[in-house]
């Protein structure tokens, strides 16, 4: 047996930082220098309340990517996400306006449809005893292709009012003279404190890291594994389904492609926020950060024309680096 | 034997992280010897191996082969020395067949494009695998052969290479007797064909029937050779722990109470059939037999981790119906599983984090953790189990010794309050001084009321610890004995049925 290299002593929680925020700390230096490459290039950069305005556009991502934290860590994959936004959207949107659904009751059903879908993943994974990955490739192109037969090429548009446009709301100066902060914004940031503080607070976020770590060991410790992975695919299901709203919302219809693509953006501020793809490693935080930095690469490439497809390859790159950046100081600590 | 020693380890000494773990150790390796190295966890024998076989390089000291200086700065080095190590876990690629896993890498080719010559590839291992005495088919695939099986192919891999120096780390330590007795077969014929054996094992008894010299290790530090003829057991566990240990395999019986666990007809087709038995509060059971014979199988049954096809299980005389491991927490039951690293622990968590797990839910209000009554409490578990080296509680269980890891499984079943505690092999691979500690909470468990059934294959621990004795042997009850009359030839009858062929004859 070898002993154990020697590493500093310390409280818990601070061994735990020390521990998972190796790969934050990137993500927060990442952020800081996109930041500040971007003030340089553009004085418009530097407008808060733009920058806090193009949040709304990437927030979906953020909200389900919040869920996908859970999901990661606890040792699976959702990419079942983007398709489960489209499908509650559509069916949101056909509640309402062609059986006369009113919108609140078509709102309460859609995000119940959301939870059910991820109930439904989360079935075939524990029951059939089926990889995640597999089971949600398949949802992904089951829930989208509903979302087809449903509406075709058409679109829903007609919302009510006051249903659209949410992210033309915004929380104004208040009490530190902030800009005005949109209520996408506002929404993803509770419920990353929320969804944060139950992942690192609290015993069903320990069952997650427990399962992730190991899923075995974690049964023969007496945690019901399965009920576990229901309630995180049901919950990933809701948020989806929550995001499909607010797009809705912000985009004024509902169609069938909506949110394309959206599930490996998600997935992508996971991993690139340091939460291990192998599960039982990751904070919350690193999530978030990585958030506010892709929304940060994406509006200042658009600043200067970067077209979509060429943002991709950045964000790619720096995935990537990521990666490699810690496991490469990870080698040299020993 | 030659005037010169085959392999002379002079003065090794190697630190990690400014920590010693070798100092100065020196070893002498004849050929045609089997030379074994003895001491507790964290005694150094793994990391003087892996300076033999390449995988550490020594900070100071050197290696003779033959006579000459060599520098082994890689595995590949080694190989090419002729020094091959018999990992623990035998590492194998378990959907390739035999002959693939021994020729791994070095498949023997032919033609311009180098292809595999699988005709002469299988006839090699045929070869190698006779000329060990294995009867092993080089078609076979890996996945589907036993651990003692692996082991056999490990080493014919190791003399397809031409070793003549052969390290073996605990290679008995999953294998049942008849194994262990195949495998000291090959030993002894490869030590009589001139190889030297390296030969690390913590069971005394195997140590002198099978070593010619015995070195003992102590932190670090060399501490004797000496010859199993000139020492006894106790000598060596002297040396092993620097003080005499008088506690070891020694337990008074105490009160026996009321039968807690009770098992009626359990069958699980292809498995078990109609075992039944019942273990008391204060009492140890002990279930003896082979590896293989359906004892692990029964007590994952009995907690829940898989289904029951027939049988009834009584938990203080009431009927219950286990179908998780979760229920089986929450009826007052614990398991400590055979394999601690897959099953047991969550290996990169923290020792606090493994110790509460089970009874999570009591360390939180409303579902949010109170982390410092959690640690609090995992301290003072992990100080009752005299769990050593560790740093504190939040060090990941992974970066601990095998006996301190399975303190830590213990630990965690204890907070749990468990009424019956079933352990699986709680003692394999773990040194004689975690062994004895673990064997002493034991039995202060029993004595605290705890019905406990302990299924171990070593029969000095068996006899040494149960109040009585089961014996299973292919899914079935064969044996029970009380502690006066369970004597180790009963047992083996029971567990291999010898016993039936002398009746029948």
């Amino acid at each position: 047996m070898e002993p154990s290299v020697a590493r500093p002593v310390g409280s818990p929680i601070s061994r735990a930082l020390e521990h998972k925020l190796n790969r934050e700390f990137v993500a927060v230096g990442l952020l800081l220098l996109a930041f500040f490459v971007g003030s340089r290039l553009s004085t418009q950069f530097l407008d808060a309340s733009y920058l806090l305005d193009t949040t709304s556009v990437y927030i979906e991502t953020g909200i389900i990517a919040t869920a996908m934290t859970f999901i990661i860590i606890s040792g699976n994959i959702d990419l079942s996400v983007a398709s489960t936004l489209a499908l509650v959207a559509c069916v949101t949107g056909v509640l309402h306006a062609e059986h006369g659904l009113a919108m609140g009751p078509a709102i309460i059903c859609g995000l119940l449809l959301g939870a059910l879908l991820g109930f439904f993943n989360g079935l075939l994974i524990t029951w059939l005893r089926l990889p995640s990955l597999t089971v949600t490739l398949g949802t992904f192109a089951l829930y989208r292709g509903l979302a087809q037969v449903l509406l075709g090429d058409h679109s829903v548009s007609n919302f009510p009012d006051w249903f659209v446009g949410i992210d033309s709301i915004h929380i104004a100066r208040t009490l530190f003279h902030n800009p005005p902060i949109p209520a996408p914004l506002i929404i993803f940031l509770v419920l990353a404190l929320i969804a944060g503080a139950v992942l690192h607070r609290t015993v069903l976020g320990r069952w997650t890291y427990a399962i992730g770590t190991n899923s075995t060991a974690s049964r023969y410790s007496g945690i019901a594994v399965d009920r576990v992975t229901l309630l995180l695919f049901t919950f990933s299901g809701f948020l989806a389904g929550l995001s499909g709203l607010i797009m809705t919302s912000r985009l004024g219809i509902a169609k069938y492609d909506m949110g394309l693509g959206l599930e490996l953006d998600a997935i992508t501020a996971v991993v690139l926020g340091g939460t291990d793809i192998f599960g039982g490693r990751g904070t919350m935080f690193g999530t978030v950060i990585t958030f506010f930095l892709i929304v940060v690469l994406r509006t200042g490439m658009g600043l200067h024309n970067i077209k979509p497809e060429q943002q991709m390859l950045v964000l790619g790159l720096l995935l990537i680096f990521s990666i490699v950046v810690p496991n490469l100081l990870q080698r040299n600590k020993r | 034997m030659t005037a010169q020693p085959l392999l002379s380890a002079c003065g090794i000494s190697k630190a990690f992280g400014g920590t010693p773990v070798l100092q100065n150790v020196s070893l002498d390796l004849w050929p045609g010897e089997v030379h074994v190295l003895m001491g507790e966890n964290g005694a150094g024998k793994s990391t003087f191996n892996k300076i033999l076989s390449g995988v550490h390089t020594p900070d100071s000291g050197e290696i003779l082969l033959n006579g000459q200086a060599v520098s082994i700065a890689s595995p590949a080095a080694a190989q090419a020395h002729g020094i091959a190590l018999l990992h623990q876990e035998p590492i194998i690629f378990p959907d390739l067949d035999v002959a693939e896993n021994i020729f791994v890498g070095r498949q023997p080719q032919k033609g311009p494009w180098r292809s595999i010559n699988w005709h002469s590839m299988y006839e090699q291992a045929g070869e190698l695998l006779n000329s060990l005495g294995v009867q092993i088919d080089p078609h076979e695939r890996m996945g589907g052969l036993s651990v003692a099986a692996h082991q056999m192919v490990e080493m014919a891999r190791a003399m397809s290479q031409n070793a003549r120096v052969l390290i073996m780390d605990e290679p008995t330590a999953s294998l049942s007797p008849d194994e262990v007795a195949d495998l000291f077969r090959i030993v002894r014929d490869l030590r009589a064909q001139g190889v030297a054996l390296v030969f690390i094992s913590h069971r005394l008894e195997e140590v002198f029937e099978i070593g010619d010299r015995i070195t003992v290790l102590r932190d670090g530090e060399f501490v004797n050779t000496v010859t199993p003829a000139e020492t006894t057991k106790e000598e060596i566990i002297r040396m092993m722990v620097g003080r005499p240990l008088s506690s070891l395999f020694e337990r008074e019986a105490g009160s026996i109470g009321e039968p807690l666990l009770k098992v009626e007809g359990l069958t699980r087709t292809g498995h078990f059939r109609n075992i039944s038995f019942e273990v008391k509060a204060g009492e140890i059971v002990g279930m003896a037999g082979l590896v293989g014979a359906g004892r692990t199988e029964v007590s994952e049954a009995i907690f829940g981790v898989t289904q029951l096809d027939a049988g009834k299980v009584f938990l203080d005389g009431k009927p219950v119906n286990i179908r998780s491991p979760r229920q089986a927490v929450q009826l007052g039951l614990a398991y400590v599983p055979e394999d601690r690293q897959q099953h047991g622990l969550l290996l990169s968590m923290t020792i606090a984090e493994n110790i509460t797990l089970p009874v999570l839910k009591q360390f939180a209000q409303m579902g949010w953790l109170r982390a410092r009554q959690e640690r609090e409490v995992a301290q003072q578990y992990t100080a009752k189990l005299h769990l050593r080296a560790a740093r504190d509680v939040s060090q990941a269980a992974g970066e601990l010794s095998g006996g301190n890891q399975q303190k830590v499984v213990l630990a965690k079943w204890l907070l749990s309050q468990p009424r019956v505690l079933i352990l699986d092999e709680p003692t394999r691979g773990i040194d004689i001084g975690a062994k004895a500690e673990v064997h002493r909470i034991m039995g202060e468990l029993a004595s605290q009321g705890m019905a406990i059934l302990m299924i171990s294959s070593e029969l000095p621990e068996i006899l040494a610890m149960s109040d009585r004795v089961l014996v299973m042997r292919e899914g079935r009850l064969t044996g029970e004995f009380n502690r006066a009359e369970a004597t180790q030839e009963k047992i083996m009858a029971a567990a291999t049925g010898q016993q039936m062929v002398e009746v029948a004859a």
